[in-house]
């Protein structure tokens, strides 16, 4: 297949990349513009298979056999709630990539002096800096999500500083290479330091921020993917590449804005980190209440006389997988006439649309979803909001205490409602580290336990009350 | 076509790329930032052909072809994972009618 047929047919691949991303911006149309896009990545991998400089298909094709499958099966076998830590998975792999092209091209064409001119060799360190970065930020925000280590954000003194000169080396040794050092330790040296600064750059970050940190990460693989197409000269990767590097830095500051936050805010502050000192402050300012726990029996007969019960689902309902009984909850209790609706927070859960997408699982009709403005103008008539396993976007702190980290932040004003009953599994403070007055309020009710077993509880006994 | 014109023509296209990534998700409803997310992180797979290229070319040495596969397989793995995931997610979107009790 000659040169041109094949860049026309990559024009192809980009028109259905451009449609997917058009189509994924409406409900309605999401899911057929998702097959649009795989439909325009298969035949790009086709077209790149019948080229005949390539010579060595069987590997290839094994090589695609083995990541394929493990694709496959990881994102078929994953729940729900772990979908986050998935998605910074697969986005680090793609980094992973874009790095590993470097490092094979760069070897590849150093042995041949002349063969390597400065664009060339610039496009090949920015793509092994920003691959690689990719690749080990997103492994460790996959690690903060899964719990294989600490979601508070990890500090040290002179951490910033030691930072800024990890990456100001990397830097150096790129343009030391651009400009002429073709040595091999040099570019491994610079993968691996790029790599250390991806680590130490995500680590302080706290585990409640990882949604925006993915998705800056999300477009920085796209740019290493641009990059890549310099260093190869194809358009299809130019352009996909840089379309992501767009779509996500913009999808990033959204994210942001929708924690009423900046992303430098979201990337150097350490978020929750202060919690101890404004915790205090927010106890003494605030309330000197006590935390009141209630029986399942209790909050029971409590929905079952009330005239409008409003659901916040938080978290908690992810990770318990409470959705389902959540449902059934709601159900027995229309049946009684009581009037059911959920207040779903922009950034409940740990993605931005998350309790959307587990409560329509669970069949929720969406009518009932209410996002936040409108949630929250119903609260002053709702006898009882139910939170479950929700914290951060309850916390008043956000509304009264300046000293807050999250003030400033639009929270769902469950403290307006007549009573207030939160599901937890403990006292502990939530994902963003910080206390919650709430729990203190006079009008709330604490009901430990795992959420799924409370809420079957509950059923259970609103059935008899 | 001559290396600096091929530049300046790369060069062109991506800044237009910039502009119609912008364009292209400005008015996102916020219900869909996640799925939306997974389903740029599946775009970005498409480095694969990237992989492929630099894997299966001739007149290479043996360590430019292991990092080339091994570049292939997590490019595949970015690629089908990142639109299967989105895939999960979307299924949920569809729309459903009330169930109306029987009467």
């Amino acid at each position: 297949m000659s040169r041109d047929v094949t860049n026309l047919l990559y024009l192809i691949t980009i028109v259905t990349f451009i449609l997917a991303l058009r189509f994924l911006s409406h409900p309605t149309t999401a899911r057929r513009g998702n097959w649009i896009g795989a439909a325009g990545m298969l035949l790009a991998i086709v077209v790149t298979f019948t080229q005949h400089a390539i010579v060595s298909y069987w590997e290839i094709g094994a090589g695609m056999a083995v990541g394929g499958t493990f694709g496959a099966v990881a994102a078929r076998k994953v729940h729900m709630t772990a979908m986050p830590q998935m998605v910074a998975l697969f986005n680090g792999v793609g980094g992973g990539a874009a790095a590993l092209i470097s490092l094979a091209e760069f070897h590849n064409l150093t042995p041949r002096p002349g063969t390597l001119t400065t664009d060339i060799s610039l496009a090949i360190m920015l793509s092994a800096i920003i691959g690689a970065i990719s690749f080990a930020g997103s492994m460790i925000a996959f690690a903060k999500l899964q719990e294989l280590i600490r979601g508070r954000p990890i500090v040290y003194p002179l951490q910033q500083p030691a930072n800024a000169v990890l990456f100001a080396s990397v830097l150096a040794a790129g343009i030391a290479i651009a400009s002429g050092a073709e040595q091999q330790w040099l570019i491994w040296a610079l993968v691996g330091g790029a790599a250390a600064f991806g680590v130490l750059f995500v680590l302080p970050i706290g585990g409640a921020d990882m949604p925006v940190v993915i998705s800056l990460l999300n477009a920085f693989t796209g740019l290493a993917t641009a990059a890549t197409g310099f260093e190869l000269e194809n358009n299809v990767l130019i352009v996909s590449g840089m379309l992501v590097g767009a779509s996500g830095t913009l999808l990033t500051v959204l994210m942001g804005r929708a924690m009423n936050r900046s992303v430098a805010n979201v990337l150097f502050s350490a978020f929750g980190q202060l919690a101890p000192a404004t915790a205090g402050a927010a106890a003494a300012g605030a309330t000197d209440g006590q935390v009141r726990s209630a029986s399942a029996e209790d909050v029971a007969v409590m929905l079952a006389y009330a005239h409008k019960v409003v659901f916040v689902p938080g978290y908690g309902m992810a990770v318990a997988q409470a959705q389902h009984d959540v449902r059934a909850l709601a159900d027995l209790l229309e049946s009684r006439g009581v009037e059911v609706s959920y207040a779903i927070h922009p950034v409940a859960g740990r993605m931005p649309g998350h309790m959307n997408v587990l409560l329509a699982e669970a069949n929720v009709p969406y009518p009932q979803l209410k996002e936040m403005d409108d949630a929250n103008s119903e609260f002053p008539r709702t006898d009882v909001a139910l939170v479950i396993g929700a914290n951060d976007v309850v916390n008043p702190d956000a509304r009264n205490n300046s000293g807050s980290p999250i003030y400033g932040m639009p929270i769902l004003n469950v403290d307006e409602a007549q009573q207030v009953v939160v599901l937890k599994r403990s006292m502990n403070p939530g994902f963003a580290g910080i206390d919650n007055p709430l729990f203190l309020n006079p009008k709330t009710v604490m009901l430990f336990g795992d959420a799924k077993a409370s809420v079957e509880q509950l059923t259970h006994s609103v059935k008899s009350a | 076509m001559s290396h600096g014109l091929l530049l300046t023509f790369e060069i062109t296209i991506l800044v237009l790329a910039i502009f119609l990534g912008f364009e292209v998700i400005s008015k996102v409803p916020t219900l869909l930032h996640t799925p939306l997310m997974s389903g740029t992180n599946a775009i970005h797979g498409i480095v694969l052909v990237g992989a492929m290229l630099v894997a299966g070319l001739g007149h290479k040495d043996t360590l430019t072809t292991i990092i080339g596969l091994v570049a292939v397989v997590l490019a595949s793995a970015n690629v089908v994972g990142g639109f299967v995931v989105t895939d999960r997610m979307l299924e949920m979107f569809k729309k459903r009618e009330r169930r109306e009790p029987d009467s």
